[in-house]
Order: structure tokens, then C-alpha cells, then sequence
């Protein structure tokens, strides 16, 4: 999608540095800050943290309170705490005392994410090179084929692809593998798309030399391609985990209650009213925990990610 | 299993997982170990293989070592299901015993147009089909407009990186977690008592009336909108932000020294300069919203008027069993995205051809 980018290396630092050489003067000049933006800036922010502060306060109120009272409330008489958090993770998470914990779930999300990362980003990889420096027949045209695949909703692929995993066919349907899959397929077109922005872009006096050297494709893929595009790995990887962590329709379709992730029990309890009701905030918070360590201790490279261009099938 | 030192109530709780609990679980992460280990060694051991080759086969075969997995997949995967997809969308399938044997068998009968005749026919899936629409419309606009907005205020304002961080993180969040966080939290409401719910309580505050945000149609489809628009501002704030760091200083002291203001230097100079990032940026929230059915899913599940596409294709597909109309669905969902998918290529093309 980064088509309109500027077409130079994909992964540079988005920082400015012609920022930092203005005067200060030219610096206030160059911005809209008046109060009225501030302000507007301020409000902005805030609508943006304040929802998910409130999920975190809102776990934290006792069962039979949940319906009645806010937790501004609970606070205000030190009501608050932290007993949910155990219910959900190690007693059970649903609509009856016998659902299982949300623990079985945050491994299963474990489980489904990890491989569902690294199967795509492998392959892209592989294909990435390929579309990028041999030059073969229809290359072109596969190439724009793949980049087109990006944005076909992927509802369009899922009842053939279901029936192709079911156990009329591969049998993988409602497992790991048929979830891992499926996964791998639709992250494949945004995988070779990212990942030749940055391979083309090795100079090509690097892969020239070792050419003449007589390496072949695999030695020049191990030796040069794989150290070289690891930062465009990174960005992609995140990107990837991020996506596959937080999705629920290729779960829903392609896994079973033996693979569902977080989402999966958390989307259905959120509709349901009833007297579990406040399992629901706990256990939507603790599905957030692992993205959000993920996304604050690499944002660098996720922002990366994001300006070489994605949009997602 | 139970005896590590967590606090009291844990313990038990923990205990109660029980051996069969941690074993299944173990196992489970061992085969994900497994799968991760094999895979890798078969395709490097394919690749080696393929090294050890000699004369000039080799480089034809390792091409194909390359790219057949990426194409077999993406044409096994992607291209035939979609291809299938869209024959299934010209037919009905009906199960009915057969006349000799008695045993139910599917048959499958071409039936031209008629399942999108129903679809834009059928006052409930045509609703779909519209609420669709206005997500489509709405949810790139607004997502564009704060993210670019907040892209402005913030440009070299001490803390950027912060603030940055704080309208960047929802993207963090699944749509689940962002339903739940306003479906069940910001916009619930109770008939009587206490508003539990942050912006009814906020209403009530200033001395509205408590509102049932998910109930009014067609307003509830709005609301459930904002979560989407919450999630992809960060998005769209971070791409245009990098993008207004790009437009040269020099333009905006030249134009401030003619005396144009800031709102005219917004208009004049940062939006022309980023005019194909903002292009950018619509076209892909414009997609991710078509697609999106997390939220209807999570919040109100179709209810009052708030149903979508995607949403509906799913019910028919996994839910209903009525095949043939979820794929009727997921085509008119492609046939959106068609225009996009045309202009992106030709872009693509013409940076090649500058390249």
C-alpha cells in the first residue's frame, strides 16, 4: 500500500532531521500551536486513554456489585479488587461455573500466534528475493497478482479454504495446523509485498559481488538476504503477531474449542448479560497485556512496519 | 502443581487447574516447538538440496524453491476459494433424499442472480448492505480527519513521542478488547440506578437523561463506528505524521513570511504536500473497515439495524449453514474493495516504471 511513498528505502527512521536543524523561532513558526490546538490536542488524548483506564478501574469491581455500582463508586469506598483476575485465569471464564479457565486460552492464543508468525514471514522472504533479483518470466505480473491479493477481503476465501482444511480433504479443520494455515495464507500477500520493498533495495553491488563469486540463490539467501532484511523481519514479525493475537474471524472459522484464542470466549461472553457478566472487563484486559508489552517495547519497529507500507488481508 | 508461592486464593485456584490442565497445555506448546523446528529444517534442508545441484538446472530449481511454496499457497488458498466463492454465489444448495436411495445428498443448482436478487431485495440484508456503506464512508473519514488533526497539534510539541503513544496505542488492542472496552464499559446503560456506564454517568452529570446508545437506531450504528475510528486514528496520526516531517521547512517559513496564517498553511502547504499519504491512508482504513466484523460480533451481534456485511456473511456461512448467500455476501464485500484494488495497481505500476 505504500505505492505512493516515496520509493526509496523502505525502513528508514520516519524522524525528521530537518527538524532539528531550525532555529527556534522558525520551529514556532512552523506549527498550527495556538491554545485552541492544545487544548484540542489535550482532549484528543485523553478520549483515547481514558476508555482503557476505565476497563482496567471496571475489572477491578467485586461480582455482586458490577451491575449496580460504577466503578468511580467502588473506589470512592475501597471496594476494589484484584479477585477477578484469579476467578477469570485459574477458576473459569464463561457463561457457567464449569467453563474453562482463561488461561486454557491465553495459551492456545500462545500456540496459535507463534507459528502463524514465523511460517509467513519464512516464505515471504523467500518469495521476496526471488520477485526482487532473479529475473524470471511473469515475474511482473505474479508480482502484481500478490500485491493485488492484499486487499481481497478475506470472507471471500473462507468457505472453499474451510472445506479444502475440513476432514472431507486435509482433515486440519478445528486444529492448530488447519488454524496455522490459514493464517500463513492470508498474511502472504502483505509478507512478500513488505518484504520485497526492502530486499529490492540492498545495493546491488552487494549481491552482484558474491554472484560473481559463483554463489548460488540459497548461499546468496543465507548469507546476504537473511542479515540484511532482519530489520524488515522485525517490523513485519510485530506486525504479524499483533494481527494473529487479536484476530477472531480465521479463529472462529478454522479453529474449535480446542484452539480458540482470547478472543473467541471474550467475544461471546461481552453480549452475554447475564450473571457472569463481569468476567467479561478482567478478562479483556488480560488479553491485552502481552500486545501491549509487545507494542510499547517495539513501537519503533512497528511504526517502521507501518510506513514501509501494509495493509492487511 | 499448586505449590508454587502465589498468594493464598491462587493456590487452590491454581491446584484446581490440576496435571491434565498443565499437561495438555504443555503438549500443545511442544508441538507449536515441534512445528516451528520442523518446518524451518524442511525448508532449509529443500534449499540445500536444491544447492547441491550442479550445472545449470540449479538456478531454475532453486527459483522454484523460492517462490512455488508463496504461489501454491496463495493459489490453493486465496485465488481458487475466492474463484469458488463467487461460482457458489450463482447457485442454491438444496439436501434432499434421493428419489432411489433415500440418502440426503447436497446438489448444487445454478440459480444466475437470484441470491444477490434477494440480497438487495431482502429489507434486512439490504440494511446490511447500506450500515456497510456508512462504515465504509465514515470510518476513513473520521479516522483521517482526528488522526491528521492530532498529527498537526502535536508536530514538534514537547512530548510528542508520548502523546504520539497515547492515541497510537488502541492499535495495540484487539477489537474484541476495544468492544468490550465501549460496548460494555463506555456506553452501558441501566434502566434504573446508577450509571454504570462512563458516558451515560457523564450525562447525568451535566443533567441529560441516561441514553441507550446501542439500542437507537440508526444512531447505535454510529456508535459503533467510534470504535473503529478509536482504533485507526492511530494509524492514520502515525503515517501522516511521518509524512508532515517530510514536507520541507522552507515552504511553510516562506508562506508565514507572506503572512499567511497557520489554518492557511494547513490548507495551503501541509495538506497539497501529503495529498497522496492522506490517499493512502483512506484507502487502507477504507479496506480494514469493509472487513471488519469483530465489533458488530462483540457489541450487538446485528441487533437493531446494526448489522454488517461481514458480519452477516459469517452468520449465513458458520451459523445458518446457508452457503450460498454468505457467498453472494463476500462478493458484493469484493466488489467494494474493486476500485481500490484497480488504483492501487496502477500506482504500483507507476512507481515501477519511475523506479
Amino acid at each position: 500500500m505504500s505505492v505512493t511513498m516515496p520509493p526509496q528505502h523502505p525502513v528508514e527512521d520516519p524522524k525528521p532531521t530537518q527538524g532539528k536543524s531550525l532555529t527556534k523561532a522558525a520551529k514556532a513558526k512552523n506549527t498550527l500551536t495556538s491554545p485552541w490546538a492544545t487544548a484540542a490536542a489535550i482532549i484528543i488524548a485523553l478520549v483515547w486513554t481514558i476508555p482503557t483506564v476505565a476497563l482496567f478501574m471496571t475489572s477491578l469491581i467485586p461480582g455482586d456489585r458490577y451491575r449496580t455500582d460504577a466503578w468511580w463508586t467502588v473506589l470512592a469506598d475501597g471496594g476494589l479488587t484484584f479477585d477477578n483476575f484469579n476467578q477469570v485465569l485459574f477458576d473459569s471464564f464463561g457463561d457457567n461455573s464449569t467453563a474453562p479457565p482463561l488461561l486454557e486460552y491465553v495459551f492456545n492464543s500462545i500456540v496459535v500466534t507463534v507459528p502463524s508468525v514465523v511460517f509467513p514471514v519464512v516464505l515471504g522472504l523467500m518469495a521476496a528475493y526471488a520477485f526482487a533479483w532473479i529475473p524470471f518470466r511473469g515475474s511482473n505480473f505474479l508480482f502484481v497478482l500478490i500485491f493485488a491479493l492484499q486487499v481481497v477481503p478475506l470472507q471471500l476465501a473462507l468457505i472453499p479454504l474451510l472445506r479444502i482444511l475440513g476432514p472431507d480433504n486435509l482433515g486440519l479443520a478445528g486444529e492448530f495446523g488447519g488454524v496455522w494455515i490459514a493464517h500463513t495464507i492470508f498474511a502472504l500477500p502483505l509478507s512478500v509485498f513488505l518484504l520485497h520493498n526492502f530486499v529490492s533495495h540492498i545495493p546491488r553491488e552487494v549481491l552482484e559481488a558474491a554472484r560473481v563469486d559463483g554463489a548460488s540463490h540459497t548461499q546468496m539467501f543465507f548469507r546476504i538476504i537473511i542479515p540484511l532484511s532482519l530489520p524488515a523481519v522485525a517490523s513485519l514479525a510485530i506486525f504479524q503477531f499483533l494481527w494473529v493475537w487479536n484476530d477472531l474471524l480465521v479463529s472462529a472459522v478454522f479453529g474449535s474449542a480446542n484452539t480458540y484464542p482470547l478472543t473467541y470466549p471474550i467475544s461471546n461472553l461481552a453480549g452475554d448479560y447475564g450473571q457472569y457478566a463481569y468476567l467479561v472487563p478482567p478478562a479483556a484486559f488480560i488479553s491485552m497485556i502481552i500486545p501491549l508489552i509487545v507494542f510499547f517495547s517495539l513501537q519503533r519497529y512497528f511504526v517502521r512496519g507501518l510506513l514501509a507500507g501494509s495493509t492487511k488481508g | 502443581m499448586g505449590s508454587t508461592a502465589l498468594s493464598g486464593r491462587s493456590v487452590i485456584a491454581a491446584g484446581d487447574l490440576g496435571a491434565d490442565f498443565w499437561a495438555s497445555q504443555g503438549q500443545n506448546l511442544l508441538f507449536a516447538g515441534v512445528a516451528i523446528v520442523a518446518f524451518i529444517a524442511i525448508v532449509a534442508l529443500i534449499m540445500f538440496g536444491a544447492d547441491l545441484i550442479k550445472g545449470g538446472a540449479r538456478d531454475k530449481v532453486q527459483l522454484v524453491v523460492l517462490v512455488a511454496p508463496v504461489l501454491l499457497l496463495l493459489g490453493v488458498g486465496l485465488i481458487y476459494p475466492a474463484v469458488d466463492t463467487a461460482w457458489l454465489s450463482f447457485n442454491e444448495i438444496t439436501q434432499a433424499p434421493d428419489p432411489d436411495t433415500g440418502i440426503y445428498t447436497t446438489t448444487m443448482q445454478f440459480i444466475g442472480l437470484d441470491n444477490y436478487r434477494f440480497a438487495f431485495s431482502d429489507p434486512s440484508t439490504l440494511r446490511t448492505i447500506l450500515n456497510t456503506f456508512v462504515w465504509m464512508i465514515l470510518v476513513p473519514l473520521l479516522s483521517t480527519g482526528f488522526g491528521l488533526a492530532y498529527a498537526v497539534f502535536i508536530d514538534r510539541a514537547k512530548g510528542e513521542k508520548v502523546l504520539k503513544s497515547l492515541v497510537f496505542m488502541p492499535m495495540a488492542i484487539s477489537l474484541v478488547g476495544a468492544s468490550v472496552i465501549w460496548g460494555n464499559i463506555m456506553y452501558d446503560y441501566n434502566q434504573v440506578g446508577e450509571q454504570t456506564g462512563m458516558l451515560n454517568a457523564l450525562r447525568e452529570l451535566v443533567g441529560l437523561d441516561p441514553y441507550n446508545f446501542l439500542r437507537d437506531s440508526p444512531w447505535n450504528t454510529f456508535w459503533l463506528i467510534v470504535i473503529l475510528v478509536w482504533i485507526q486514528t492511530g494509524f492514520a496520526m502515525v503515517i501522516l505524521s511521518a509524512a508532515i516531517k517530510g514536507v520541507p521547512a522552507e515552504m511553510n517559513e516562506a508562506a508565514s513570511l507572506d503572512g499567511a496564517s497557520a489554518w492557511q498553511r494547513f490548507w495551503r502547504i501541509t495538506v497539497p504536500s501529503i495529498r497522496s499519504t492522506i490517499v493512502v491512508v483512506l484507502t487502507t482504513i477504507t479496506i480494514m473497515a469493509l472487513k471488519v466484523y469483530d465489533i458488530v460480533r462483540t457489541v450487538t451481534q446485528g441487533r437493531d439495524n446494526t448489522d454488517i456485511v461481514a458480519n452477516r456473511m459469517y452468520v449465513l456461512s458458520f451459523v445458518e449453514g446457508r452457503e450460498a448467500l454468505g457467498a453472494a455476501l463476500a462478493v458484493i464485500l469484493f466488489i467494494f474493495v474493486i476500485p481500490v484494488v484497480v488504483y492501487n495497481v496502477r500506482s504500483l505500476n507507476k512507481v515501477k516504471e519511475t523506479h
